[in-house]
């Protein structure tokens, strides 16, 4: 049995996320332009600052600690890797 | 000599060597050069002509460096701008230098599709990613002097505005090979560069790079340091410029000494000043790499750099000066000051602006008479103390910049975003220290009755209108603000 369903948890990450970036990196209202598998640094949303950032907002949010060896685009690039890469990494800390 | 000659000479000597390597895959001279010829006749085609401006709008990416280079042949202008501007500042960026051109990116299409609509002069614009040029690479009589403009590059003022440094070819070239003559780029060499193009540092690799044949790797920036990591490995890296935000990140990454370096034999700061305690981590991580020490202004590239055998001895200095240039300080009334003094350091060469684009007041403000009759040197606004044998240390700078992650931040730009929201009665922003960025931008702001706005939102605003830079960390709302007996503001009461 599962405490969440693991699609909502991450489509909850997900909207969260994107309002923080939203007021923090974006350009107002064009947050929608936005999609969930845009590269952040391909499409010039985030800069190298803006990484460290965005990791300290998970970090403080999600009350997890992002590993070296996590801070990768694969996991921190978009809004899908990041809602897997949460997903993972709070599922695995309920275990 | 121009400055797209460093270009045509290496790509005649070695067309079939790696000029340039990014996401998209590795470039050759000859590529590049042919590239650059054939968007320069499609420029030509759209009636761009010698002496117009043609802003760069892209990010750090292989099309950017042959727009670069087109711009050149044609014997137009570039304006390089970084990727991170938003619609409004582009508009008015683009209004500023009545640019004929814009070439840009897919990627930033939310951007520029805003700021075309207000941007009149621009009759072309010209998507790299998108737009194939297939126009044939035309021979051009070459027509451009070296006392022609060859960039306009975006900095941030005091007045808040910002203002455009006007770079000759001679200006550029000069610099080049001022820089050259101490660090020694060698045809074997790879570097390293994730500066964005729109930085002068950044461009510098690239035109240096060329110049010396060597084989420059482009990033996006360092905001996965692994990712740098990586590729410095992979690339067989042996220059890595940086700044130092962007070393703080690499040299606290326990994982480092996994990846194999050992072919890196220089380091590079700018921009701002690396820490003691983190010219101690880069020495011992990286014992087999030179590291040099540097201190510039966009005015003029580059002004000084410290010879590695002194970081022992004063690591904290920036040197005392380059080859080609002269340099002294002055006091308040304008006296050049003898070794150990304290003054504002003012730069001689054929390196310095020919001015601030359009903005005399500006340009008059930081070009004063020099030696020679005509002559005009550039007072660089900062303050500097010299030891007794000359090496120069930075004190601050005389105006309030704030320095944030390694860019200038003009209080004033981020303080005019805040006065467009209604009912901001009054503001004021600082630099806070901050133990990542170096400072932190932070905004004490003053609302009309009735008004409320909350943090998030006073950043959003500015989220909208600024590069992410010099969005405010920290907003304080206040009743009212500390000023001095005729009215102004007094930020330094503040923070």
């Amino acid at each position: 049995m599962e405490a969440i369903k693991p699609q909502i948890a991450q489509e909850a990450i997900k909207a969260q996320v994107r309002q923080y970036i939203s007021a923090n990196f974006l350009m107002g209202g064009n947050v929608a332009d936005l999609r969930d598998d845009d590269s952040f640094m391909g499409q010039n949303v985030i800069d190298s600052a803006g990484v460290l950032e965005l990791i300290a907002y998970l970090e403080q949010t999600y009350g997890i600690e992002v590993d070296e060896d996590e801070m990768i685009p694969d996991n921190l690039d978009s809004l899908n890797g990041i809602g897997h890469y949460l997903q993972r990494k709070l599922g695995g800390a309920r275990a | 000599m121009l400055l797209h000659h460093f270009l045509e000479r290496t790509a005649a000597r070695l067309p079939e060597k790696a000029a340039l390597v990014c996401e998209e895959g590795t470039h050759t001279y000859g590529e590049i050069n042919q590239g650059a010829a054939r968007l320069a006749a499609a420029l030509a085609s759209c009636g761009v002509r010698r002496g117009d401006r043609v802003a760069i709008f892209m990010p750090n990416c292989a099309r950017a460096v042959v727009a670069i280079y087109a711009v050149l042949k044609l014997g137009a202008v570039f304006a390089p701008l970084n990727p991170l501007t938003r619609t409004e500042k582009l508009g008015h960026v683009l209004n500023d230098l009545r640019a004929s051109c814009l070439i840009t990116h897919s990627s930033l299409h939310a951007v520029w599709n805003g700021a075309m609509a207000q941007a009149k002069s621009v009759h072309t614009c010209i998507v790299a990613d998108q737009n194939q040029s297939d126009a044939a690479a035309v021979a051009r009589e070459d027509e451009v002097i070296d006392q022609d403009l060859a960039s306009i590059i975006y900095t941030s003022g005091s007045t808040g505005e910002p203002k455009g440094v006007m770079l000759t070819h001679l200006n550029m070239v000069s610099a080049a090979n001022s820089v050259m003559a101490y660090l020694g780029y060698r045809e074997d060499d790879v570097i390293l560069c994730a500066l964005p193009l729109a930085f002068s540092y950044g461009l510098y690799q690239v035109l240096m790079g060329f110049k010396a044949g060597a084989t420059v790797v482009l990033e996006r920036g360092f905001a996965f340091p692994k990712r740098i990591l990586e590729l410095a490995a992979q690339a067989r890296v042996t220059v890595l410029p940086g700044v130092p935000t962007a070393f703080n990140l690499l040299t606290n990454l326990a994982t480092l000494s996994r990846y194999d370096l050992g072919r890196l034999r220089m380091i590079t700061n700018a921009a701002a000043p690396l820490s003691e305690e983190h010219i101690g981590k880069l020495r011992a991580l990286f014992p087999q790499a030179t590291l040099f020490s540097m201190y510039g202004l966009t005015e003029c590239k580059r002004v000084s750099y410290l010879p590695p055998e002194q970081l022992d001895l004063r690591p904290l200095s920036v040197g005392r000066g380059m080859p080609d240039q002269e340099l002294w300080l002055v006091d308040e009334a304008g006296r050049r000051l003898p070794d150990g003094a304290t003054g504002e350091l003012v730069i001689r060469g054929s390196h310095v602006m020919r001015g601030y684009w359009e903005k005399p007041v500006e340009t008059a403000e930081r070009l004063k008479p020099g030696p020679l009759p005509g002559e005009r040197v550039l007072y660089s606004g900062d303050i500097f103390r010299s030891d007794a044998e000359g090496y120069l240390y930075f004190v601050a700078r005389k105006d309030d910049i704030i320095k944030s992650r390694g860019e200038k931040v003009s209080p004033r730009e981020v303080e005019n975003a805040l006065y467009r929201l209604p009912g901001v009665l009054e503001v004021a922003v600082v630099g806070v220290p901050d133990t990542v960025f170096g400072q932190a931008v932070k905004a004490f702001v003053v609302l009309g009755p009735g008004r409320r706005y909350s943090e998030r939102e006073i950043i959003g605003h500015c989220g909208a209108r600024l590069e992410s830079f010099m969005v405010p960390k920290y907003v304080e709302f206040v009743d009212g603000l500390p000023k001095t007996d005729n009215g102004k503001i007094k930020r330094q009461a503040l923070g």
